[in-house]
């Protein structure tokens, strides 16, 4: 699928997984992109793509201390965002989970057809 | 196998909510289970509430409703729509309308557009729901309407946020 657009506001910038677990990890507190390239188990070119979409909407902020690059979450004006999506995820699983089950007795079902 | 059974919901684009999903069951079953009312009154409230209404007239041009009565405080939340394609076992395009819409807010600009896929390997599913909102404006609105009391404050402190940038 396209994925135009993606840094064209805050919503799509925080949305994206990859970027909403940085946000998870730098809300432990400021971290050195090395940290994130770690925790994140991706390769640096990418980390520092997605943290510079989320500088772009202004979700974290770097700062340059010696040869690094610090990066800390800016505002707590993002969380609900953040909070939003994990909300609809929840509720999403929750509905999915039930649907599991229907599942589970359709097949339950079927194989009794085919005993039968 | 371990299977990862966890909904992923992403903002592809300003018009846009993804939510993906994979199921230990064939895209036949999940596709009757989606769509048959008796089995989506047991999965769909999300254990939140109560279904009161479940209808489905599986055709294109035919309609649907859900009804749900909340257990927390008891409030009613309503969907409606109409399927504009089904493909069964592969797709199903429709409408949604929430009936909770503000006033001011017409159903026309709030009503999205619902793709379903269902795509099977190895005798699981997965599935993808993409919403398509008219424009970004009806998408926030979707958003916030699903969050919690007082996050709209945040917000609004966000698009303040947001401006400063600019």
């Amino acid at each position: 699928m396209a994925r135009a657009a993606t840094t064209a506001d805050a919503f799509n910038a925080i949305a994206e997984p990859r970027r909403r677990q940085i946000l998870d990890v730098l809300a432990g507190g400021e971290r050195p992109v090395n940290d994130l390239v770690l925790e994140l188990g991706l390769a640096q070119p990418q980390v520092s793509k997605h943290l510079r979409v989320l500088r772009e909407v202004g979700a974290v902020e770097m700062r340059e201390a010696g040869r690094q690059r610090l990066y800390r979450l800016r505002g707590e004006a993002l969380k609900p965002i953040h909070e939003w999506v994990r909300n609809y995820e929840r509720s999403w699983n929750e509905r999915f989970e039930q649907l599991d089950s229907v599942l589970d007795d359709l097949k339950e079902d079927e194989g009794d057809d085919s005993d039968a | 196998m371990t299977v990862t059974r966890s909904a992923t919901v992403t903002l592809p684009t300003d018009e846009q909510i993804l939510v993906t999903r994979e199921f230990d069951a064939p895209k036949e079953l999940v596709f009757k289970a989606w769509t048959t009312p008796e089995l989506v009154r047991r999965w769909w409230h999300a254990n939140r509430g109560e279904m009161t209404v479940c209808e489905i007239d599986l055709r294109v041009g035919g309609g649907w409703r859900y009804v749900m009565v909340a257990h927390d405080g008891g409030m009613e939340v309503g969907f409606h729509g109409v399927y504009r394609e089904i493909v069964p076992g592969e797709r199903l395009v429709s409408t949604e309308i929430y009936e909770g819409l503000p006033e001011g807010v017409s159903e026309d600009d709030a009503a999205t557009l619902n793709t379903v896929t269902f795509e099977e390997q190895d005798g699981r599913t997965h599935v993808t729901l993409l919403v398509q909102c008219q424009n970004q404006i009806s998408r926030d609105a979707i958003i916030e309407s699903g969050m919690e009391n007082g996050l709209q404050d945040a917000l609004d402190l966000l698009e303040q946020a947001a401006q400063s940038l600019r």
